[in-house]
């Protein structure tokens, strides 16, 4: 089986969000970068299935060469190959035409993706992707299994999970629950001498549409100071006739 | 032209969603100068949707698709798009529709911009405002495609009634085998219980709770308001909870009316996650707790003994307001 884990290059969890250049762009000043947290359990499960089942794991990144620190983690945590789309991944259309030319070019028969990006909360691209290429696709995926052409997942829904059935060619939009938080692995140093070994292609991106454009940026207004009660009976009535909301 | 939207129900009843993005949609088309038409599966009291600027529902009925099936659904919403000449389609923020959203955009080749909270702020160019950051920010998006996907955030732009003449029309997409070669086999789903996605009220706690064994008080609370109960983060992590009820920047958004945190000190990534609450309330010992500084109100004292105050209090004023 061949896995093609899709990353993206986000700010860490608990970095500050500011914008420059006039509110038109995302301030990078001193934010630290991570692999995406739901590519993250993604890529962690890809090495479960090369350890297990015998699985070549690749990872592609669309993104300019200051994503590469990211890329070498994903080596390091022991995907075999990686692949740079060169290219400003602004739009979640764009992104998918650039990994669908990737996933046609390598045969995979597995892309795990997450389900969504926390920087810019599209959620569009492994969905995008399956349709660009015809492949099966599960979204919000908690767990996934493979025996030869079928594959079992279950996927999160409002209100509990779904068990669904399907085969190979298939893209799954990943997130907790492929594995558990605590399986995630830190890249130990054998690892990371080893991912400076491992090939780390860059391609130009093919020409593709971008649908869409952010023009401006804003943060959301600070709230106001907390109105703090020492008794419950004045809790009620507030949430009843000032804030409506009970 | 005209303004598609997909109105989602569930046993043949509308979510309240579909009201949402009725409401919504009907205020893109005034923009535009145009009307809306709905598609809806199997779905029973289509007139309803003319209470809220639909003119006319394709309503499908079809066996095979009493069970949700993205793709079945994308494609048969991709075809009721060329019939109506649709340009612009609006979808909600559920789990299933962020399912079948993007499988829809990747076929028609359309730019897809969800958790928008606003109108349109204009309609040429198409600009729409949307969370982003994981509600860190908002971005102000263009979409160039011809054909533009809008997914409106839960609870954000509202029902609106705005009475309307509507038509109802069965609709028959051509469907095939290959629409279903991903197939559900097992649903397990609470019933009868407020879902994250859904409730008007969350009722979420966290360490302070010291256990999984004292979240009996969490569950009475959220029954007495007829809340959803959510969790956070190192809760779902230690497995005093399932991962279904994690909230924040990896768990699940929440954009309820009014949230009630209880025992969570409000890391930067919950406080990320829940910011589209309306009202927030936090119950800590702790009156440092980062929370404090996002909420709306606040008792500084110990869960365990406000908590099931709170429920016998509540219980009172139910019994007088019923």
């Amino acid at each position: 089986m061949k896995i093609l884990v899709c990353i993206s290059n986000v700010p860490d969890t608990t970095s500050k969000i500011n914008f420059t250049d006039g509110d038109t762009k995302f301030d990078t000043n001193g934010v630290q970068f991570v692999i995406n947290p739901n590519d993250e359990f993604g890529l962690t499960r890809a090495m479960w299935f090369k350890e297990k089942q015998g699985a070549t794991v690749h990872v592609a990144n669309v993104g300019g060469p200051s994503t590469e620190p990211t890329i070498r983690k994903a080596l390091a945590i022991g995907a075999d190959e990686a692949i740079r789309i060169n290219a400003e991944p602004t739009d979640g259309l764009f992104v998918a035409q650039q990994l669908a030319e990737v996933v046609k070019n390598g045969a995979y028969d597995l892309v795990i993706a997450g389900r969504e990006s926390i920087d810019y909360n599209g959620g569009m691209v492994p969905g995008m992707l399956a349709a660009l290429l015809d492949m099966n696709f599960v979204n919000t995926c908690i767990s996934l299994e493979v025996d030869g052409n079928a594959a079992t997942a279950m996927r999160e829904i409002d209100g509990g999970k779904e068990k669904i059935a399907t085969s190979l060619p298939l893209v799954i939009g990943g997130q907790k629950g492929l594995v558990e938080e605590s399986d995630l692995r830190i890249p130990n140093m054998r690892g990371i001498m080893m991912a400076r070994k491992k090939a780390l292609n860059v391609v130009e991106p093919v020409a593709a549409v971008k649908a869409t454009q952010d023009t401006k940026f804003e943060k959301p207004v600070a709230k106001g100071t907390v109105k703090l009660v020492d008794n419950v009976a004045d809790l009620i009535n507030l949430l009843h006739n000032e804030a409506k909301a009970i | 032209m005209s303004v598609l939207v997909y109105t989602e129900s569930e046993n043949g009843k509308f979510k309240k969603n579909a009201f949402e993005v009725a409401s919504y949609a009907s205020a893109v088309a005034k923009q535009m100068g145009t009307s809306v038409t709905a598609i809806s599966f199997n779905a029973s009291e289509n007139e309803s949707l003319g209470t809220y600027g639909v003119s006319k529902v394709l309503n499908v009925s079809n066996e095979n698709l009493k069970t949700f099936n993205a793709k079945a659904f994308a494609n048969a919403i991709s075809e009721a798009v060329a019939k109506e000449s649709a340009s612009v389609i609006i979808v909600s923020s559920s789990t299933d529709t962020k399912f079948l959203a993007p499988l829809m955009s990747g076929k028609l080749q359309a730019g897809y911009v969800p958790n928008v909270v606003a109108a349109p702020e204009s309609t040429s160019p198409f600009t729409v405002k949307r969370t982003a950051f994981s509600n860190k920010g908002f971005a102000q998006t263009q979409i160039n495609s011809d054909i533009k996907v809008i997914g409106v955030s839960n609870n954000a732009f509202g029902a609106h009634e705005n009475a309307t003449a509507v038509s109802v029309e069965d609709f028959s997409p051509s469907l095939s085998d290959a629409d279903f070669t991903t197939k559900s086999i097992e649903v397990d789903k609470v019933v009868g219980k407020a879902t994250i996605a859904d409730a008007d009220i969350v009722v979420s706690a966290g360490r302070g709770l010291k256990g999984p064994e004292n979240w009996g008080m969490i569950e009475e609370l959220a029954d007495v308001l007829g809340a959803a109960t959510a969790c956070s983060k190192p809760v779902s992590d230690l497995g005093w909870r399932p991962h279904g009820e994690h909230v924040g920047q990896t768990g699940k958004p929440v954009a309820s009316n009014l949230y009630i945190a209880i025992g969570i000190s409000g890391a930067i990534q919950h406080l990320a996650g829940v910011s589209s609450s309306k009202v927030k309330v936090v119950i800590n010992t702790d009156p440092e707790a980062p929370f404090f500084k996002a909420a709306d109100y606040g008792i500084v004292g110990d869960a365990f003994e406000v908590v099931p105050q709170l429920i016998e209090k509540l219980k009172e004023f139910k019994a007088q307001n019923a």
